[in-house]
């Protein structure tokens, strides 16, 4: 272990919340809704503090330029080893059959189909080296490539005035970004890093890039898109992490 | 005699518990990946695990800010800043300080002499760094100018846990030197200084 951002993470998965982890094992949404207590275990404090969330969430919405571009970066300044960030440890990696894979889409959208790897790669791609920032703290650059996110949208007729696009991951990830993030021309839907393929660690076969969010809103092994107006909330969402966490 | 004007005092104690919670709060986030090889002992932190005390710290730190901004509002406007905090020179800085550590330094009511000047400013310096160095790391994209003249985000990240510390060092002081002068209490309270000496 020479790399100081990988022993970090480490003993940062060994704290998971204990609390988090027990709730893990029900169905957390169904529990969240049950209590409605996710944040500290006072009901009372627990409800002031997801109510300064939500108004955080206007906030950054409002802050959000869908124009201004996230810092780009060298080559040069590339993290190496970039870091494996996940709610599970590395060695339950999930390893995706990518010729089986196909890409699920489906609200509000004109074409719901599925879309297979090879129809993926032979979209227009763009290329990004962009920082990455964990809701931890630590932060690494990575380059990724893929299919700018906005085009695809367009490709299947989504619903632009819509509030939310969903994420559902073969690891039983969840994620959700506001429409406004979805358009945003660097976000991606990455399928190499660093020019190669996607490696199962870093999210086989697509990753969804969003420079202008914390990493926890790039979900990894998407195989399901869902535009839709209804909040969809996402895994470490449905514990407390603030929603929007845009960067 | 009055000591301290009521916005002096609200916004004092409003700060101390905006600081209180962002501190304790910020140490925890800390630990999730701590830039230094040690861990701040999760009873000193607040908000039980990473959500929770990101929760704390987004929260409160409407209350930090707001507060700061009313009191540099008034403190600017009323002539509070400019009458008590200023001129700071630092011969006096030096007069006074050596005379402080020998424990001489008389502590009058309505003055404040030049350490306490100096250390008020610092605090307020602090205040501002913390706010400043916060917002870069919260919005490295959207104020993304502003985390650059921080040296980018890595070094805005330190700049936060240095600001952190400076003002973790003068509540050490400030609490410490109220624990040697007690009579400075109940003014920061009631306003008003005590009858007897």
């Amino acid at each position: 272990m020479t790399d100081p951002t990988l022993a970090n993470h480490r003993t940062a998965l060994r704290r998971l919340p204990r609390r988090a982890l027990l709730r893990g094992s029900l169905s957390v949404g169904a529990l969240t809704l049950l209590t409605g207590c996710n944040l500290e275990d006072d009901d009372a404090v627990d409800r002031v503090l997801t109510a300064m969330s939500r108004w955080n969430d206007r906030v950054q919405a409002a802050l959000f330029s869908r124009t201004r571009l996230a810092p780009v970066f060298r080559e040069s300044d590339i993290t190496d080893p970039f870091p494996f960030n996940a709610y599970y440890p590395i060695d339950q990696v999930r390893n995706v059959d990518g010729d089986a894979w196909r890409l699920e889409v489906t609200g509000a959208v004109a074409e719901r189909r599925s879309w297979s790897l090879a129809e993926l790669r032979a979209l227009p791609a763009e290329s990004q080296i962009t920082r990455h920032i964990c809701i931890e703290g630590w932060s690494a650059i990575g380059q990724w490539a893929g299919v700018p996110f906005r085009d695809f949208l367009q490709r299947i007729g989504a619903d632009t005035r819509a509030r939310y696009v969903a994420f559902h991951c073969a690891d039983d990830y969840r994620s959700s970004i506001d429409m406004a993030t979805a358009l945003h021309p660097q976000t991606l839907l990455a399928l190499t890093f660093r020019g190669a393929p996607l490696p199962s660690k870093y999210g086989f076969p697509v990753k969804l890039r969003v420079p202008t969010k914390l990493g926890f809103k790039n979900p990894k092994h998407v195989m399901a898109i869902e535009v839709t107006n209804k909040f969809p909330g996402g895994f470490w969402e449905d514990y407390g992490y603030n929603w929007f966490s845009g960067i | 005699m009055r000591v301290h004007p009521l916005p002096v005092r609200l916004t004092h104690w409003v700060n101390a518990i905006a600081m209180t919670v962002m501190i304790m709060s910020g140490w925890r986030i800390y630990n999730a990946s701590p830039l230094f090889p040690f861990e701040i002992p999760a009873w000193l932190t607040l908000g039980n695990w990473l959500g929770g005390a990101l929760a704390w710290h987004f929260a409160a730190m409407w209350l930090l800010a707001g507060n700061f901004a009313f009191y540099l509002t008034y403190g600017l406007l009323s002539g509070h800043v400019r009458r008590r905090l200023l001129p700071l020179r630092p011969s006096d800085v030096a007069h006074d300080l050596s005379q402080a550590l020998r424990f001489r330094l008389p502590h009058a009511g309505t003055e404040y002499n030049a350490v306490q000047r100096l250390l008020y400013l610092l605090a307020g310096l602090g205040i501002a760094g913390a706010i400043v160095s916060g917002l870069a790391i919260w919005k490295p994209v959207q104020l993304a100018p502003l985390t650059f003249l921080l040296g980018g985000y890595e070094i805005a990240r330190r700049v936060h846990f240095a600001a952190m510390s400076g003002l973790v060092l003068f509540v050490l002081i400030h609490v410490m030197l109220v624990a040697i002068v007690p009579r400075t209490l109940p003014p920061m309270i009631t306003g008003r200084a005590g009858a007897s000496r």
